[in-house]
């Protein structure tokens, strides 16, 4: 459907940029600014969602979807995978210092290699 | 020589090994059946991680903790569970003595001693080429855990990978890091033993997710 195309690019446009994120390294401090930022619109968007949901529904009829509610689970989804990415991430640099932690206990606790011929016979 | 859950063969591995080398570190990876007792009465230097990280993670702790003594020039990986022969990593370190070299890595595929199943040998070979087109290098094997380094090698290794995905990302590092490298053939002993422990084909899947994830 013609009129469903712009919802379509959209929404296409948002998934390729969540999976060009997880493959692209970002610095900490930016990637923390875009989470809250994120956070800040959302809350807007739910108040602005509750406080006028007609003004939602003629969102939704003017990009292609047919209903409001279409619309808000269309931003569900992306939230959630967004967040999901989010996470994955943050995991995989809390694994990187666990193991740095780990590695510096586990050299700590073992004898010097240099002193070593001494305890071995 | 990353250690895992290997009590029933690393003993008899290390005791051999230290009849060239002296000086063997393991890393026992937060094994559950005695392995790293095993290794400390086959005469290894025991250094273990408190938790289970990856072999990758291992390695990294290993050559970290060699790195420390001064006297020690040559630096060679080696699995436990004795699918690695101790002569090939002693003509390894010889070629690093005599020719200017950073690096040796071992290779299966150099000559035809080495016999990998068929989808094995189909899985190793698509990494190998895979390995080859993103760092630039010419290698005919990307997942041999047989690897000496001089010091200059060691050093410039930094493994990020705790997963499988740490042989892709040492090739990757020695291209970085311009170290002077070369192949040499090895044989890698398939045992019933080592067989039952094989990788999983599946995680060829698991190393390029974790390759391309960040």
């Amino acid at each position: 459907m013609d009129n469903q195309f712009f919802i379509k690019a959209v929404l296409i446009a948002v998934f390729l940029i969540i999976g060009l994120f997880l493959v692209i390294p970002t610095r900490g401090a930016r990637q923390l600014a875009v989470r809250r930022l994120t956070t800040l619109l959302l809350v807007l968007v739910a108040i602005f969602a509750v406080a006028f949901p007609d003004l939602i529904n003629s969102l939704a009829n003017l990009i292609g979807v047919g209903r409001g509610t279409d619309l808000l689970l269309y931003g569900l989804i992306v939230v959630f995978i967004g967040s999901s990415v989010t996470a994955s991430r943050r995991y995989r640099q809390q694994e990187a210092q666990i193991t740095d932690l780990a590695r510096a206990v586990a050299i700590a606790q073992a004898n010097h290699p240099a002193e070593k011929s001494d305890e071995t016979p | 020589m990353p250690l895992y859950n290997e009590a029933q063969v690393v003993r008899e591995v290390v005791e051999h090994a230290r009849q060239t080398f002296p000086n063997i570190v393991c890393v026992d990876d937060g094994s559950t059946d005695g392995s790293a007792e095993q290794a400390r009465l086959g005469g290894a230097t025991v250094v273990v991680h408190p938790i289970n990280l990856g072999q990758g993670a291992a390695l990294q702790t290993g050559i970290t903790y060699a790195l420390q003594d001064p006297n020690a020039e040559f630096f060679v990986t080696f699995d436990s569970d004795g699918q690695h022969r101790v002569e090939d990593a002693l003509a390894m370190v010889n070629r690093l003595d005599t020719e200017p070299l950073d690096v040796v890595i071992g290779s299966r595929f150099l000559d035809g001693r080495t016999k990998p199943g068929l989808l094995k040998k189909v899985v190793l070979k698509a990494a190998v080429i895979f390995g080859n087109l993103t760092s630039g290098m010419k290698l005919t094997d990307a997942h041999n855990g047989l690897r000496a380094f001089n010091r200059t090698g060691a050093g410039a290794i930094r493994i990020r990978q705790n997963r499988m995905a740490h042989a892709s990302e040492i090739i990757a590092e020695i291209a970085n890091a311009k170290l002077r490298y070369a192949e040499e053939p090895v044989f890698v002993v398939y045992t019933d033993y080592s067989r039952s422990k094989g990788q999983s084909l599946w995680n060829s899947v698991n190393i390029l997710s974790d390759l391309w994830l960040k």
